[in-house]
């Protein structure tokens, strides 16, 4: 079965956020594959060595994405592509884009991640569905494929959903889908030598505009009150408790 | 600037959810005059008072079934197309997270996710929202055409109900669809129905849980305070508990008004992900550990000494 990722470069989870002039400093930082997309890239693999087949990993980004895309081959992708990002470009935007690339192109299957940790929105992979008239299953933890269908075990708000979809479908990859593996050494090598094919907007023929903007980002000072509290455990308990009735009125 | 809203009303486990009573004041907030109509979709129509005493000035109850993609996708689309709509809300919920991006896509339109506060400037709507699970915010603008936004449970107020409030009600059949996703089964495994990311109270472990077992007095403390239970990355990853309760940055988003960590050291991608709540108490053997230094009250002792000591002191005070 042909697969289809959509990856998306972040941060990486531990990394301390700075904001200068409105912008979130990203040039000391570590950059990873989304760890939601690199579920969606495990899952597609486990899939191929089951079924058959090529994954293609597919991305917009800066050129620093082409790391990610190398992590992705070096995993063991077939393919990876990588269109180049308008500014401010928003999630209508990559959608549009990622979806110009992919039309005309037959894949059983398109993975993403269920959300990115660093926007946060997940439109991006469901806003790409709704292009290329796929069904969905969001927040995946388990993928069962047998013949032209797939039964998906979904986390919805902490119960399990279990739905069965035709394909091709778009699925995205919840926390607990697998546990990605690491790059071989071998793999390294290969996905040196691989291309990575380049695009942008106007070859793909999509307006590069925007629907939203983003006005200003800033970094919230949170004043908390540090209050430890001491004596025995009942008394600390009792205090506690006290403090968030009266003082903190929480309760 | 008059801007026509629409509500997605969603109810669960037999009641409103309040986030919807919340989406529909963010409507009031925006509409200027404008016309607030709440959309409820496969839910009897004896909650729609409950929406027109909230704010809305009119209730669409569109019969369907239980939530699927498509269906009500559908069912929001044929409400939106026999009204001229500026903005719609939905509650960052599953099913908003679900079905928002699809209809924003389908309408070709900018979408605002999981928004946490909202304000209208002469003819626009500036959206406030968290970005690396809270390590910042960022303000978002819908630059044209029609606006869609999530908004996240128990961050704007809903309004005081107002029993003299009136509203029409309109009853629709469901609109025909494709319904391309089928459900099997749903195994229920939230306790009690209190869910994670709007639950007004979070109680949640860490590796100092030490065990599956170690969670059973967070659970009694999370069943007299009506409080979801959470959990840290590395209590996920030891096994103590299903991914599904993991807050953190990979992992829930929370912004409860009481976050109670108990045997959680406070790595930052943790900390990302409940750092907006309104009050932290922790509790950690480890007086030098980070998560005290965001806790608005903290404990230095043994959760297995102190946790069962909170639940028979709630216990008390509350009369349960």
């Amino acid at each position: 079965m042909d697969i289809l990722v959509l990856l998306k470069q972040t941060f990486d989870t531990e990394a301390k956020i700075a904001v200068k002039d409105g912008r979130v400093l990203d040039d000391d930082v570590t950059l990873v594959i989304n760890p939601y997309d690199e579920y969606a890239v495990e899952e597609a693999l486990k899939l191929r060595e089951a079924h058959g087949g090529a994954v293609t990993v597919l991305s917009v980004g800066t050129d620093r994405v082409e790391e990610a895309l190398r992590r992705a081959l070096a995993m063991g992708a077939d393919e990876a592509v990588l269109i180049g990002q308008p500014s401010g470009a928003d999630e209508f935007l990559v959608a549009q884009l990622l979806a110009a690339w992919a039309s005309g192109k037959r894949f059983d299957l398109v993975l993403a991640g269920n959300v990115s940790v660093d926007t946060g929105a997940g439109q991006t992979a469901l806003r790409f569905a709704e292009v290329a008239g796929l069904p969905h299953v969001a927040a995946a933890v388990k993928i069962e494929v047998t013949g032209g269908s797939a039964v998906v075990h979904r986390d919805a708000e902490g119960d399990t959903e279990v739905i069965e979809v035709a394909l091709p479908a778009l699925i995205t990859a919840q926390q607990g889908l697998n546990e990605p593996r690491y790059p071989s050494v071998p793999g390294i090598m290969k996905a040196k030598r691989k291309t990575i094919a380049r695009m942008d907007a106007a070859s793909l023929g999509v307006d590069p505009n925007a629907r939203t903007e983003v006005t200003s980002v800033y970094q919230a000072q949170q004043n908390r009150r540090n209050t430890i509290i001491k004596g025995t455990a009942a008394e600390q308990a009792h205090q506690l408790v006290g403090l968030l009735r009266g003082e903190a009125k929480v309760i | 600037m008059v801007r026509n809203v629409l509500v997605l009303a969603e109810v669960r486990n037999g009641a409103l959810r309040p986030v919807s009573l919340e989406c529909i004041a963010a409507g009031r907030t925006v509409a200027d005059g404008g016309k607030v109509t709440a959309v409820l979709i496969g839910a009897p129509a004896s909650f729609a008072p409950a929406l027109v005493q909230h704010g809305a000035d009119e209730v669409v109850v569109v019969a369907g079934g239980d939530y699927t993609p498509d269906g009500w996708l559908a069912a929001l689309q044929s409400v939106y197309a026999e009204r001229k709509v500026d903005v719609v809300f939905l509650g960052h919920t599953g099913i908003g997270r679900d079905l928002a991006p699809r209809f924003a896509q389908r309408n070709l339109a900018g979408m605002v996710s999981d928004v946490t506060d909202l304000k209208v400037e002469g003819d626009r709507v500036i959206f406030t929202r968290p970005i690396y699970a809270g390590k910042a915010f960022a303000t978002q603008v819908i630059r044209q055409g029609l606006a869609v936004a999530t908004i996240r449970p128990n961050n704007l107020p809903a309004l005081a109900p107002d029993a003299d409030r009136a509203g029409d009600v309109v009853e629709v059949a469901a609109p025909p669809a494709d319904l391309r996703t089928v459900i099997k089964e749903i195994v229920r495994k939230s306790t009690g129905g209190v869910d994670l990311t709007s639950a007004k109270i979070v109680v949640s472990g860490g590796r100092g849980v030490k065990s599956a077992d170690g969670f059973k007095p967070l659970y009694e403390l999370a069943d007299v305070l009506g409080a979801a239970v959470g959990a840290s990355r590395a209590a996920a990853d030891a096994g103590y508990c299903d991914y599904a309760l993991q807050v953190g940055q990979t992992g829930k988003t929370v912004t409860p008004d009481l976050y109670i960590a108990c045997g959680i050291s406070g790595a930052i991608q943790h900390l990302a992900g409940m750092s907006a709540s309104k009050v932290i108490v922790a509790v950690n053997k480890d007086p030098e550990a980070p998560i005290f230094k965001v806790a608005d009250y903290g404990i230095v002792g043994d959760l297995f000494e102190v946790v069962p000591l909170f639940t028979a002191e709630f216990k008390a005070l509350l009369g349960r």
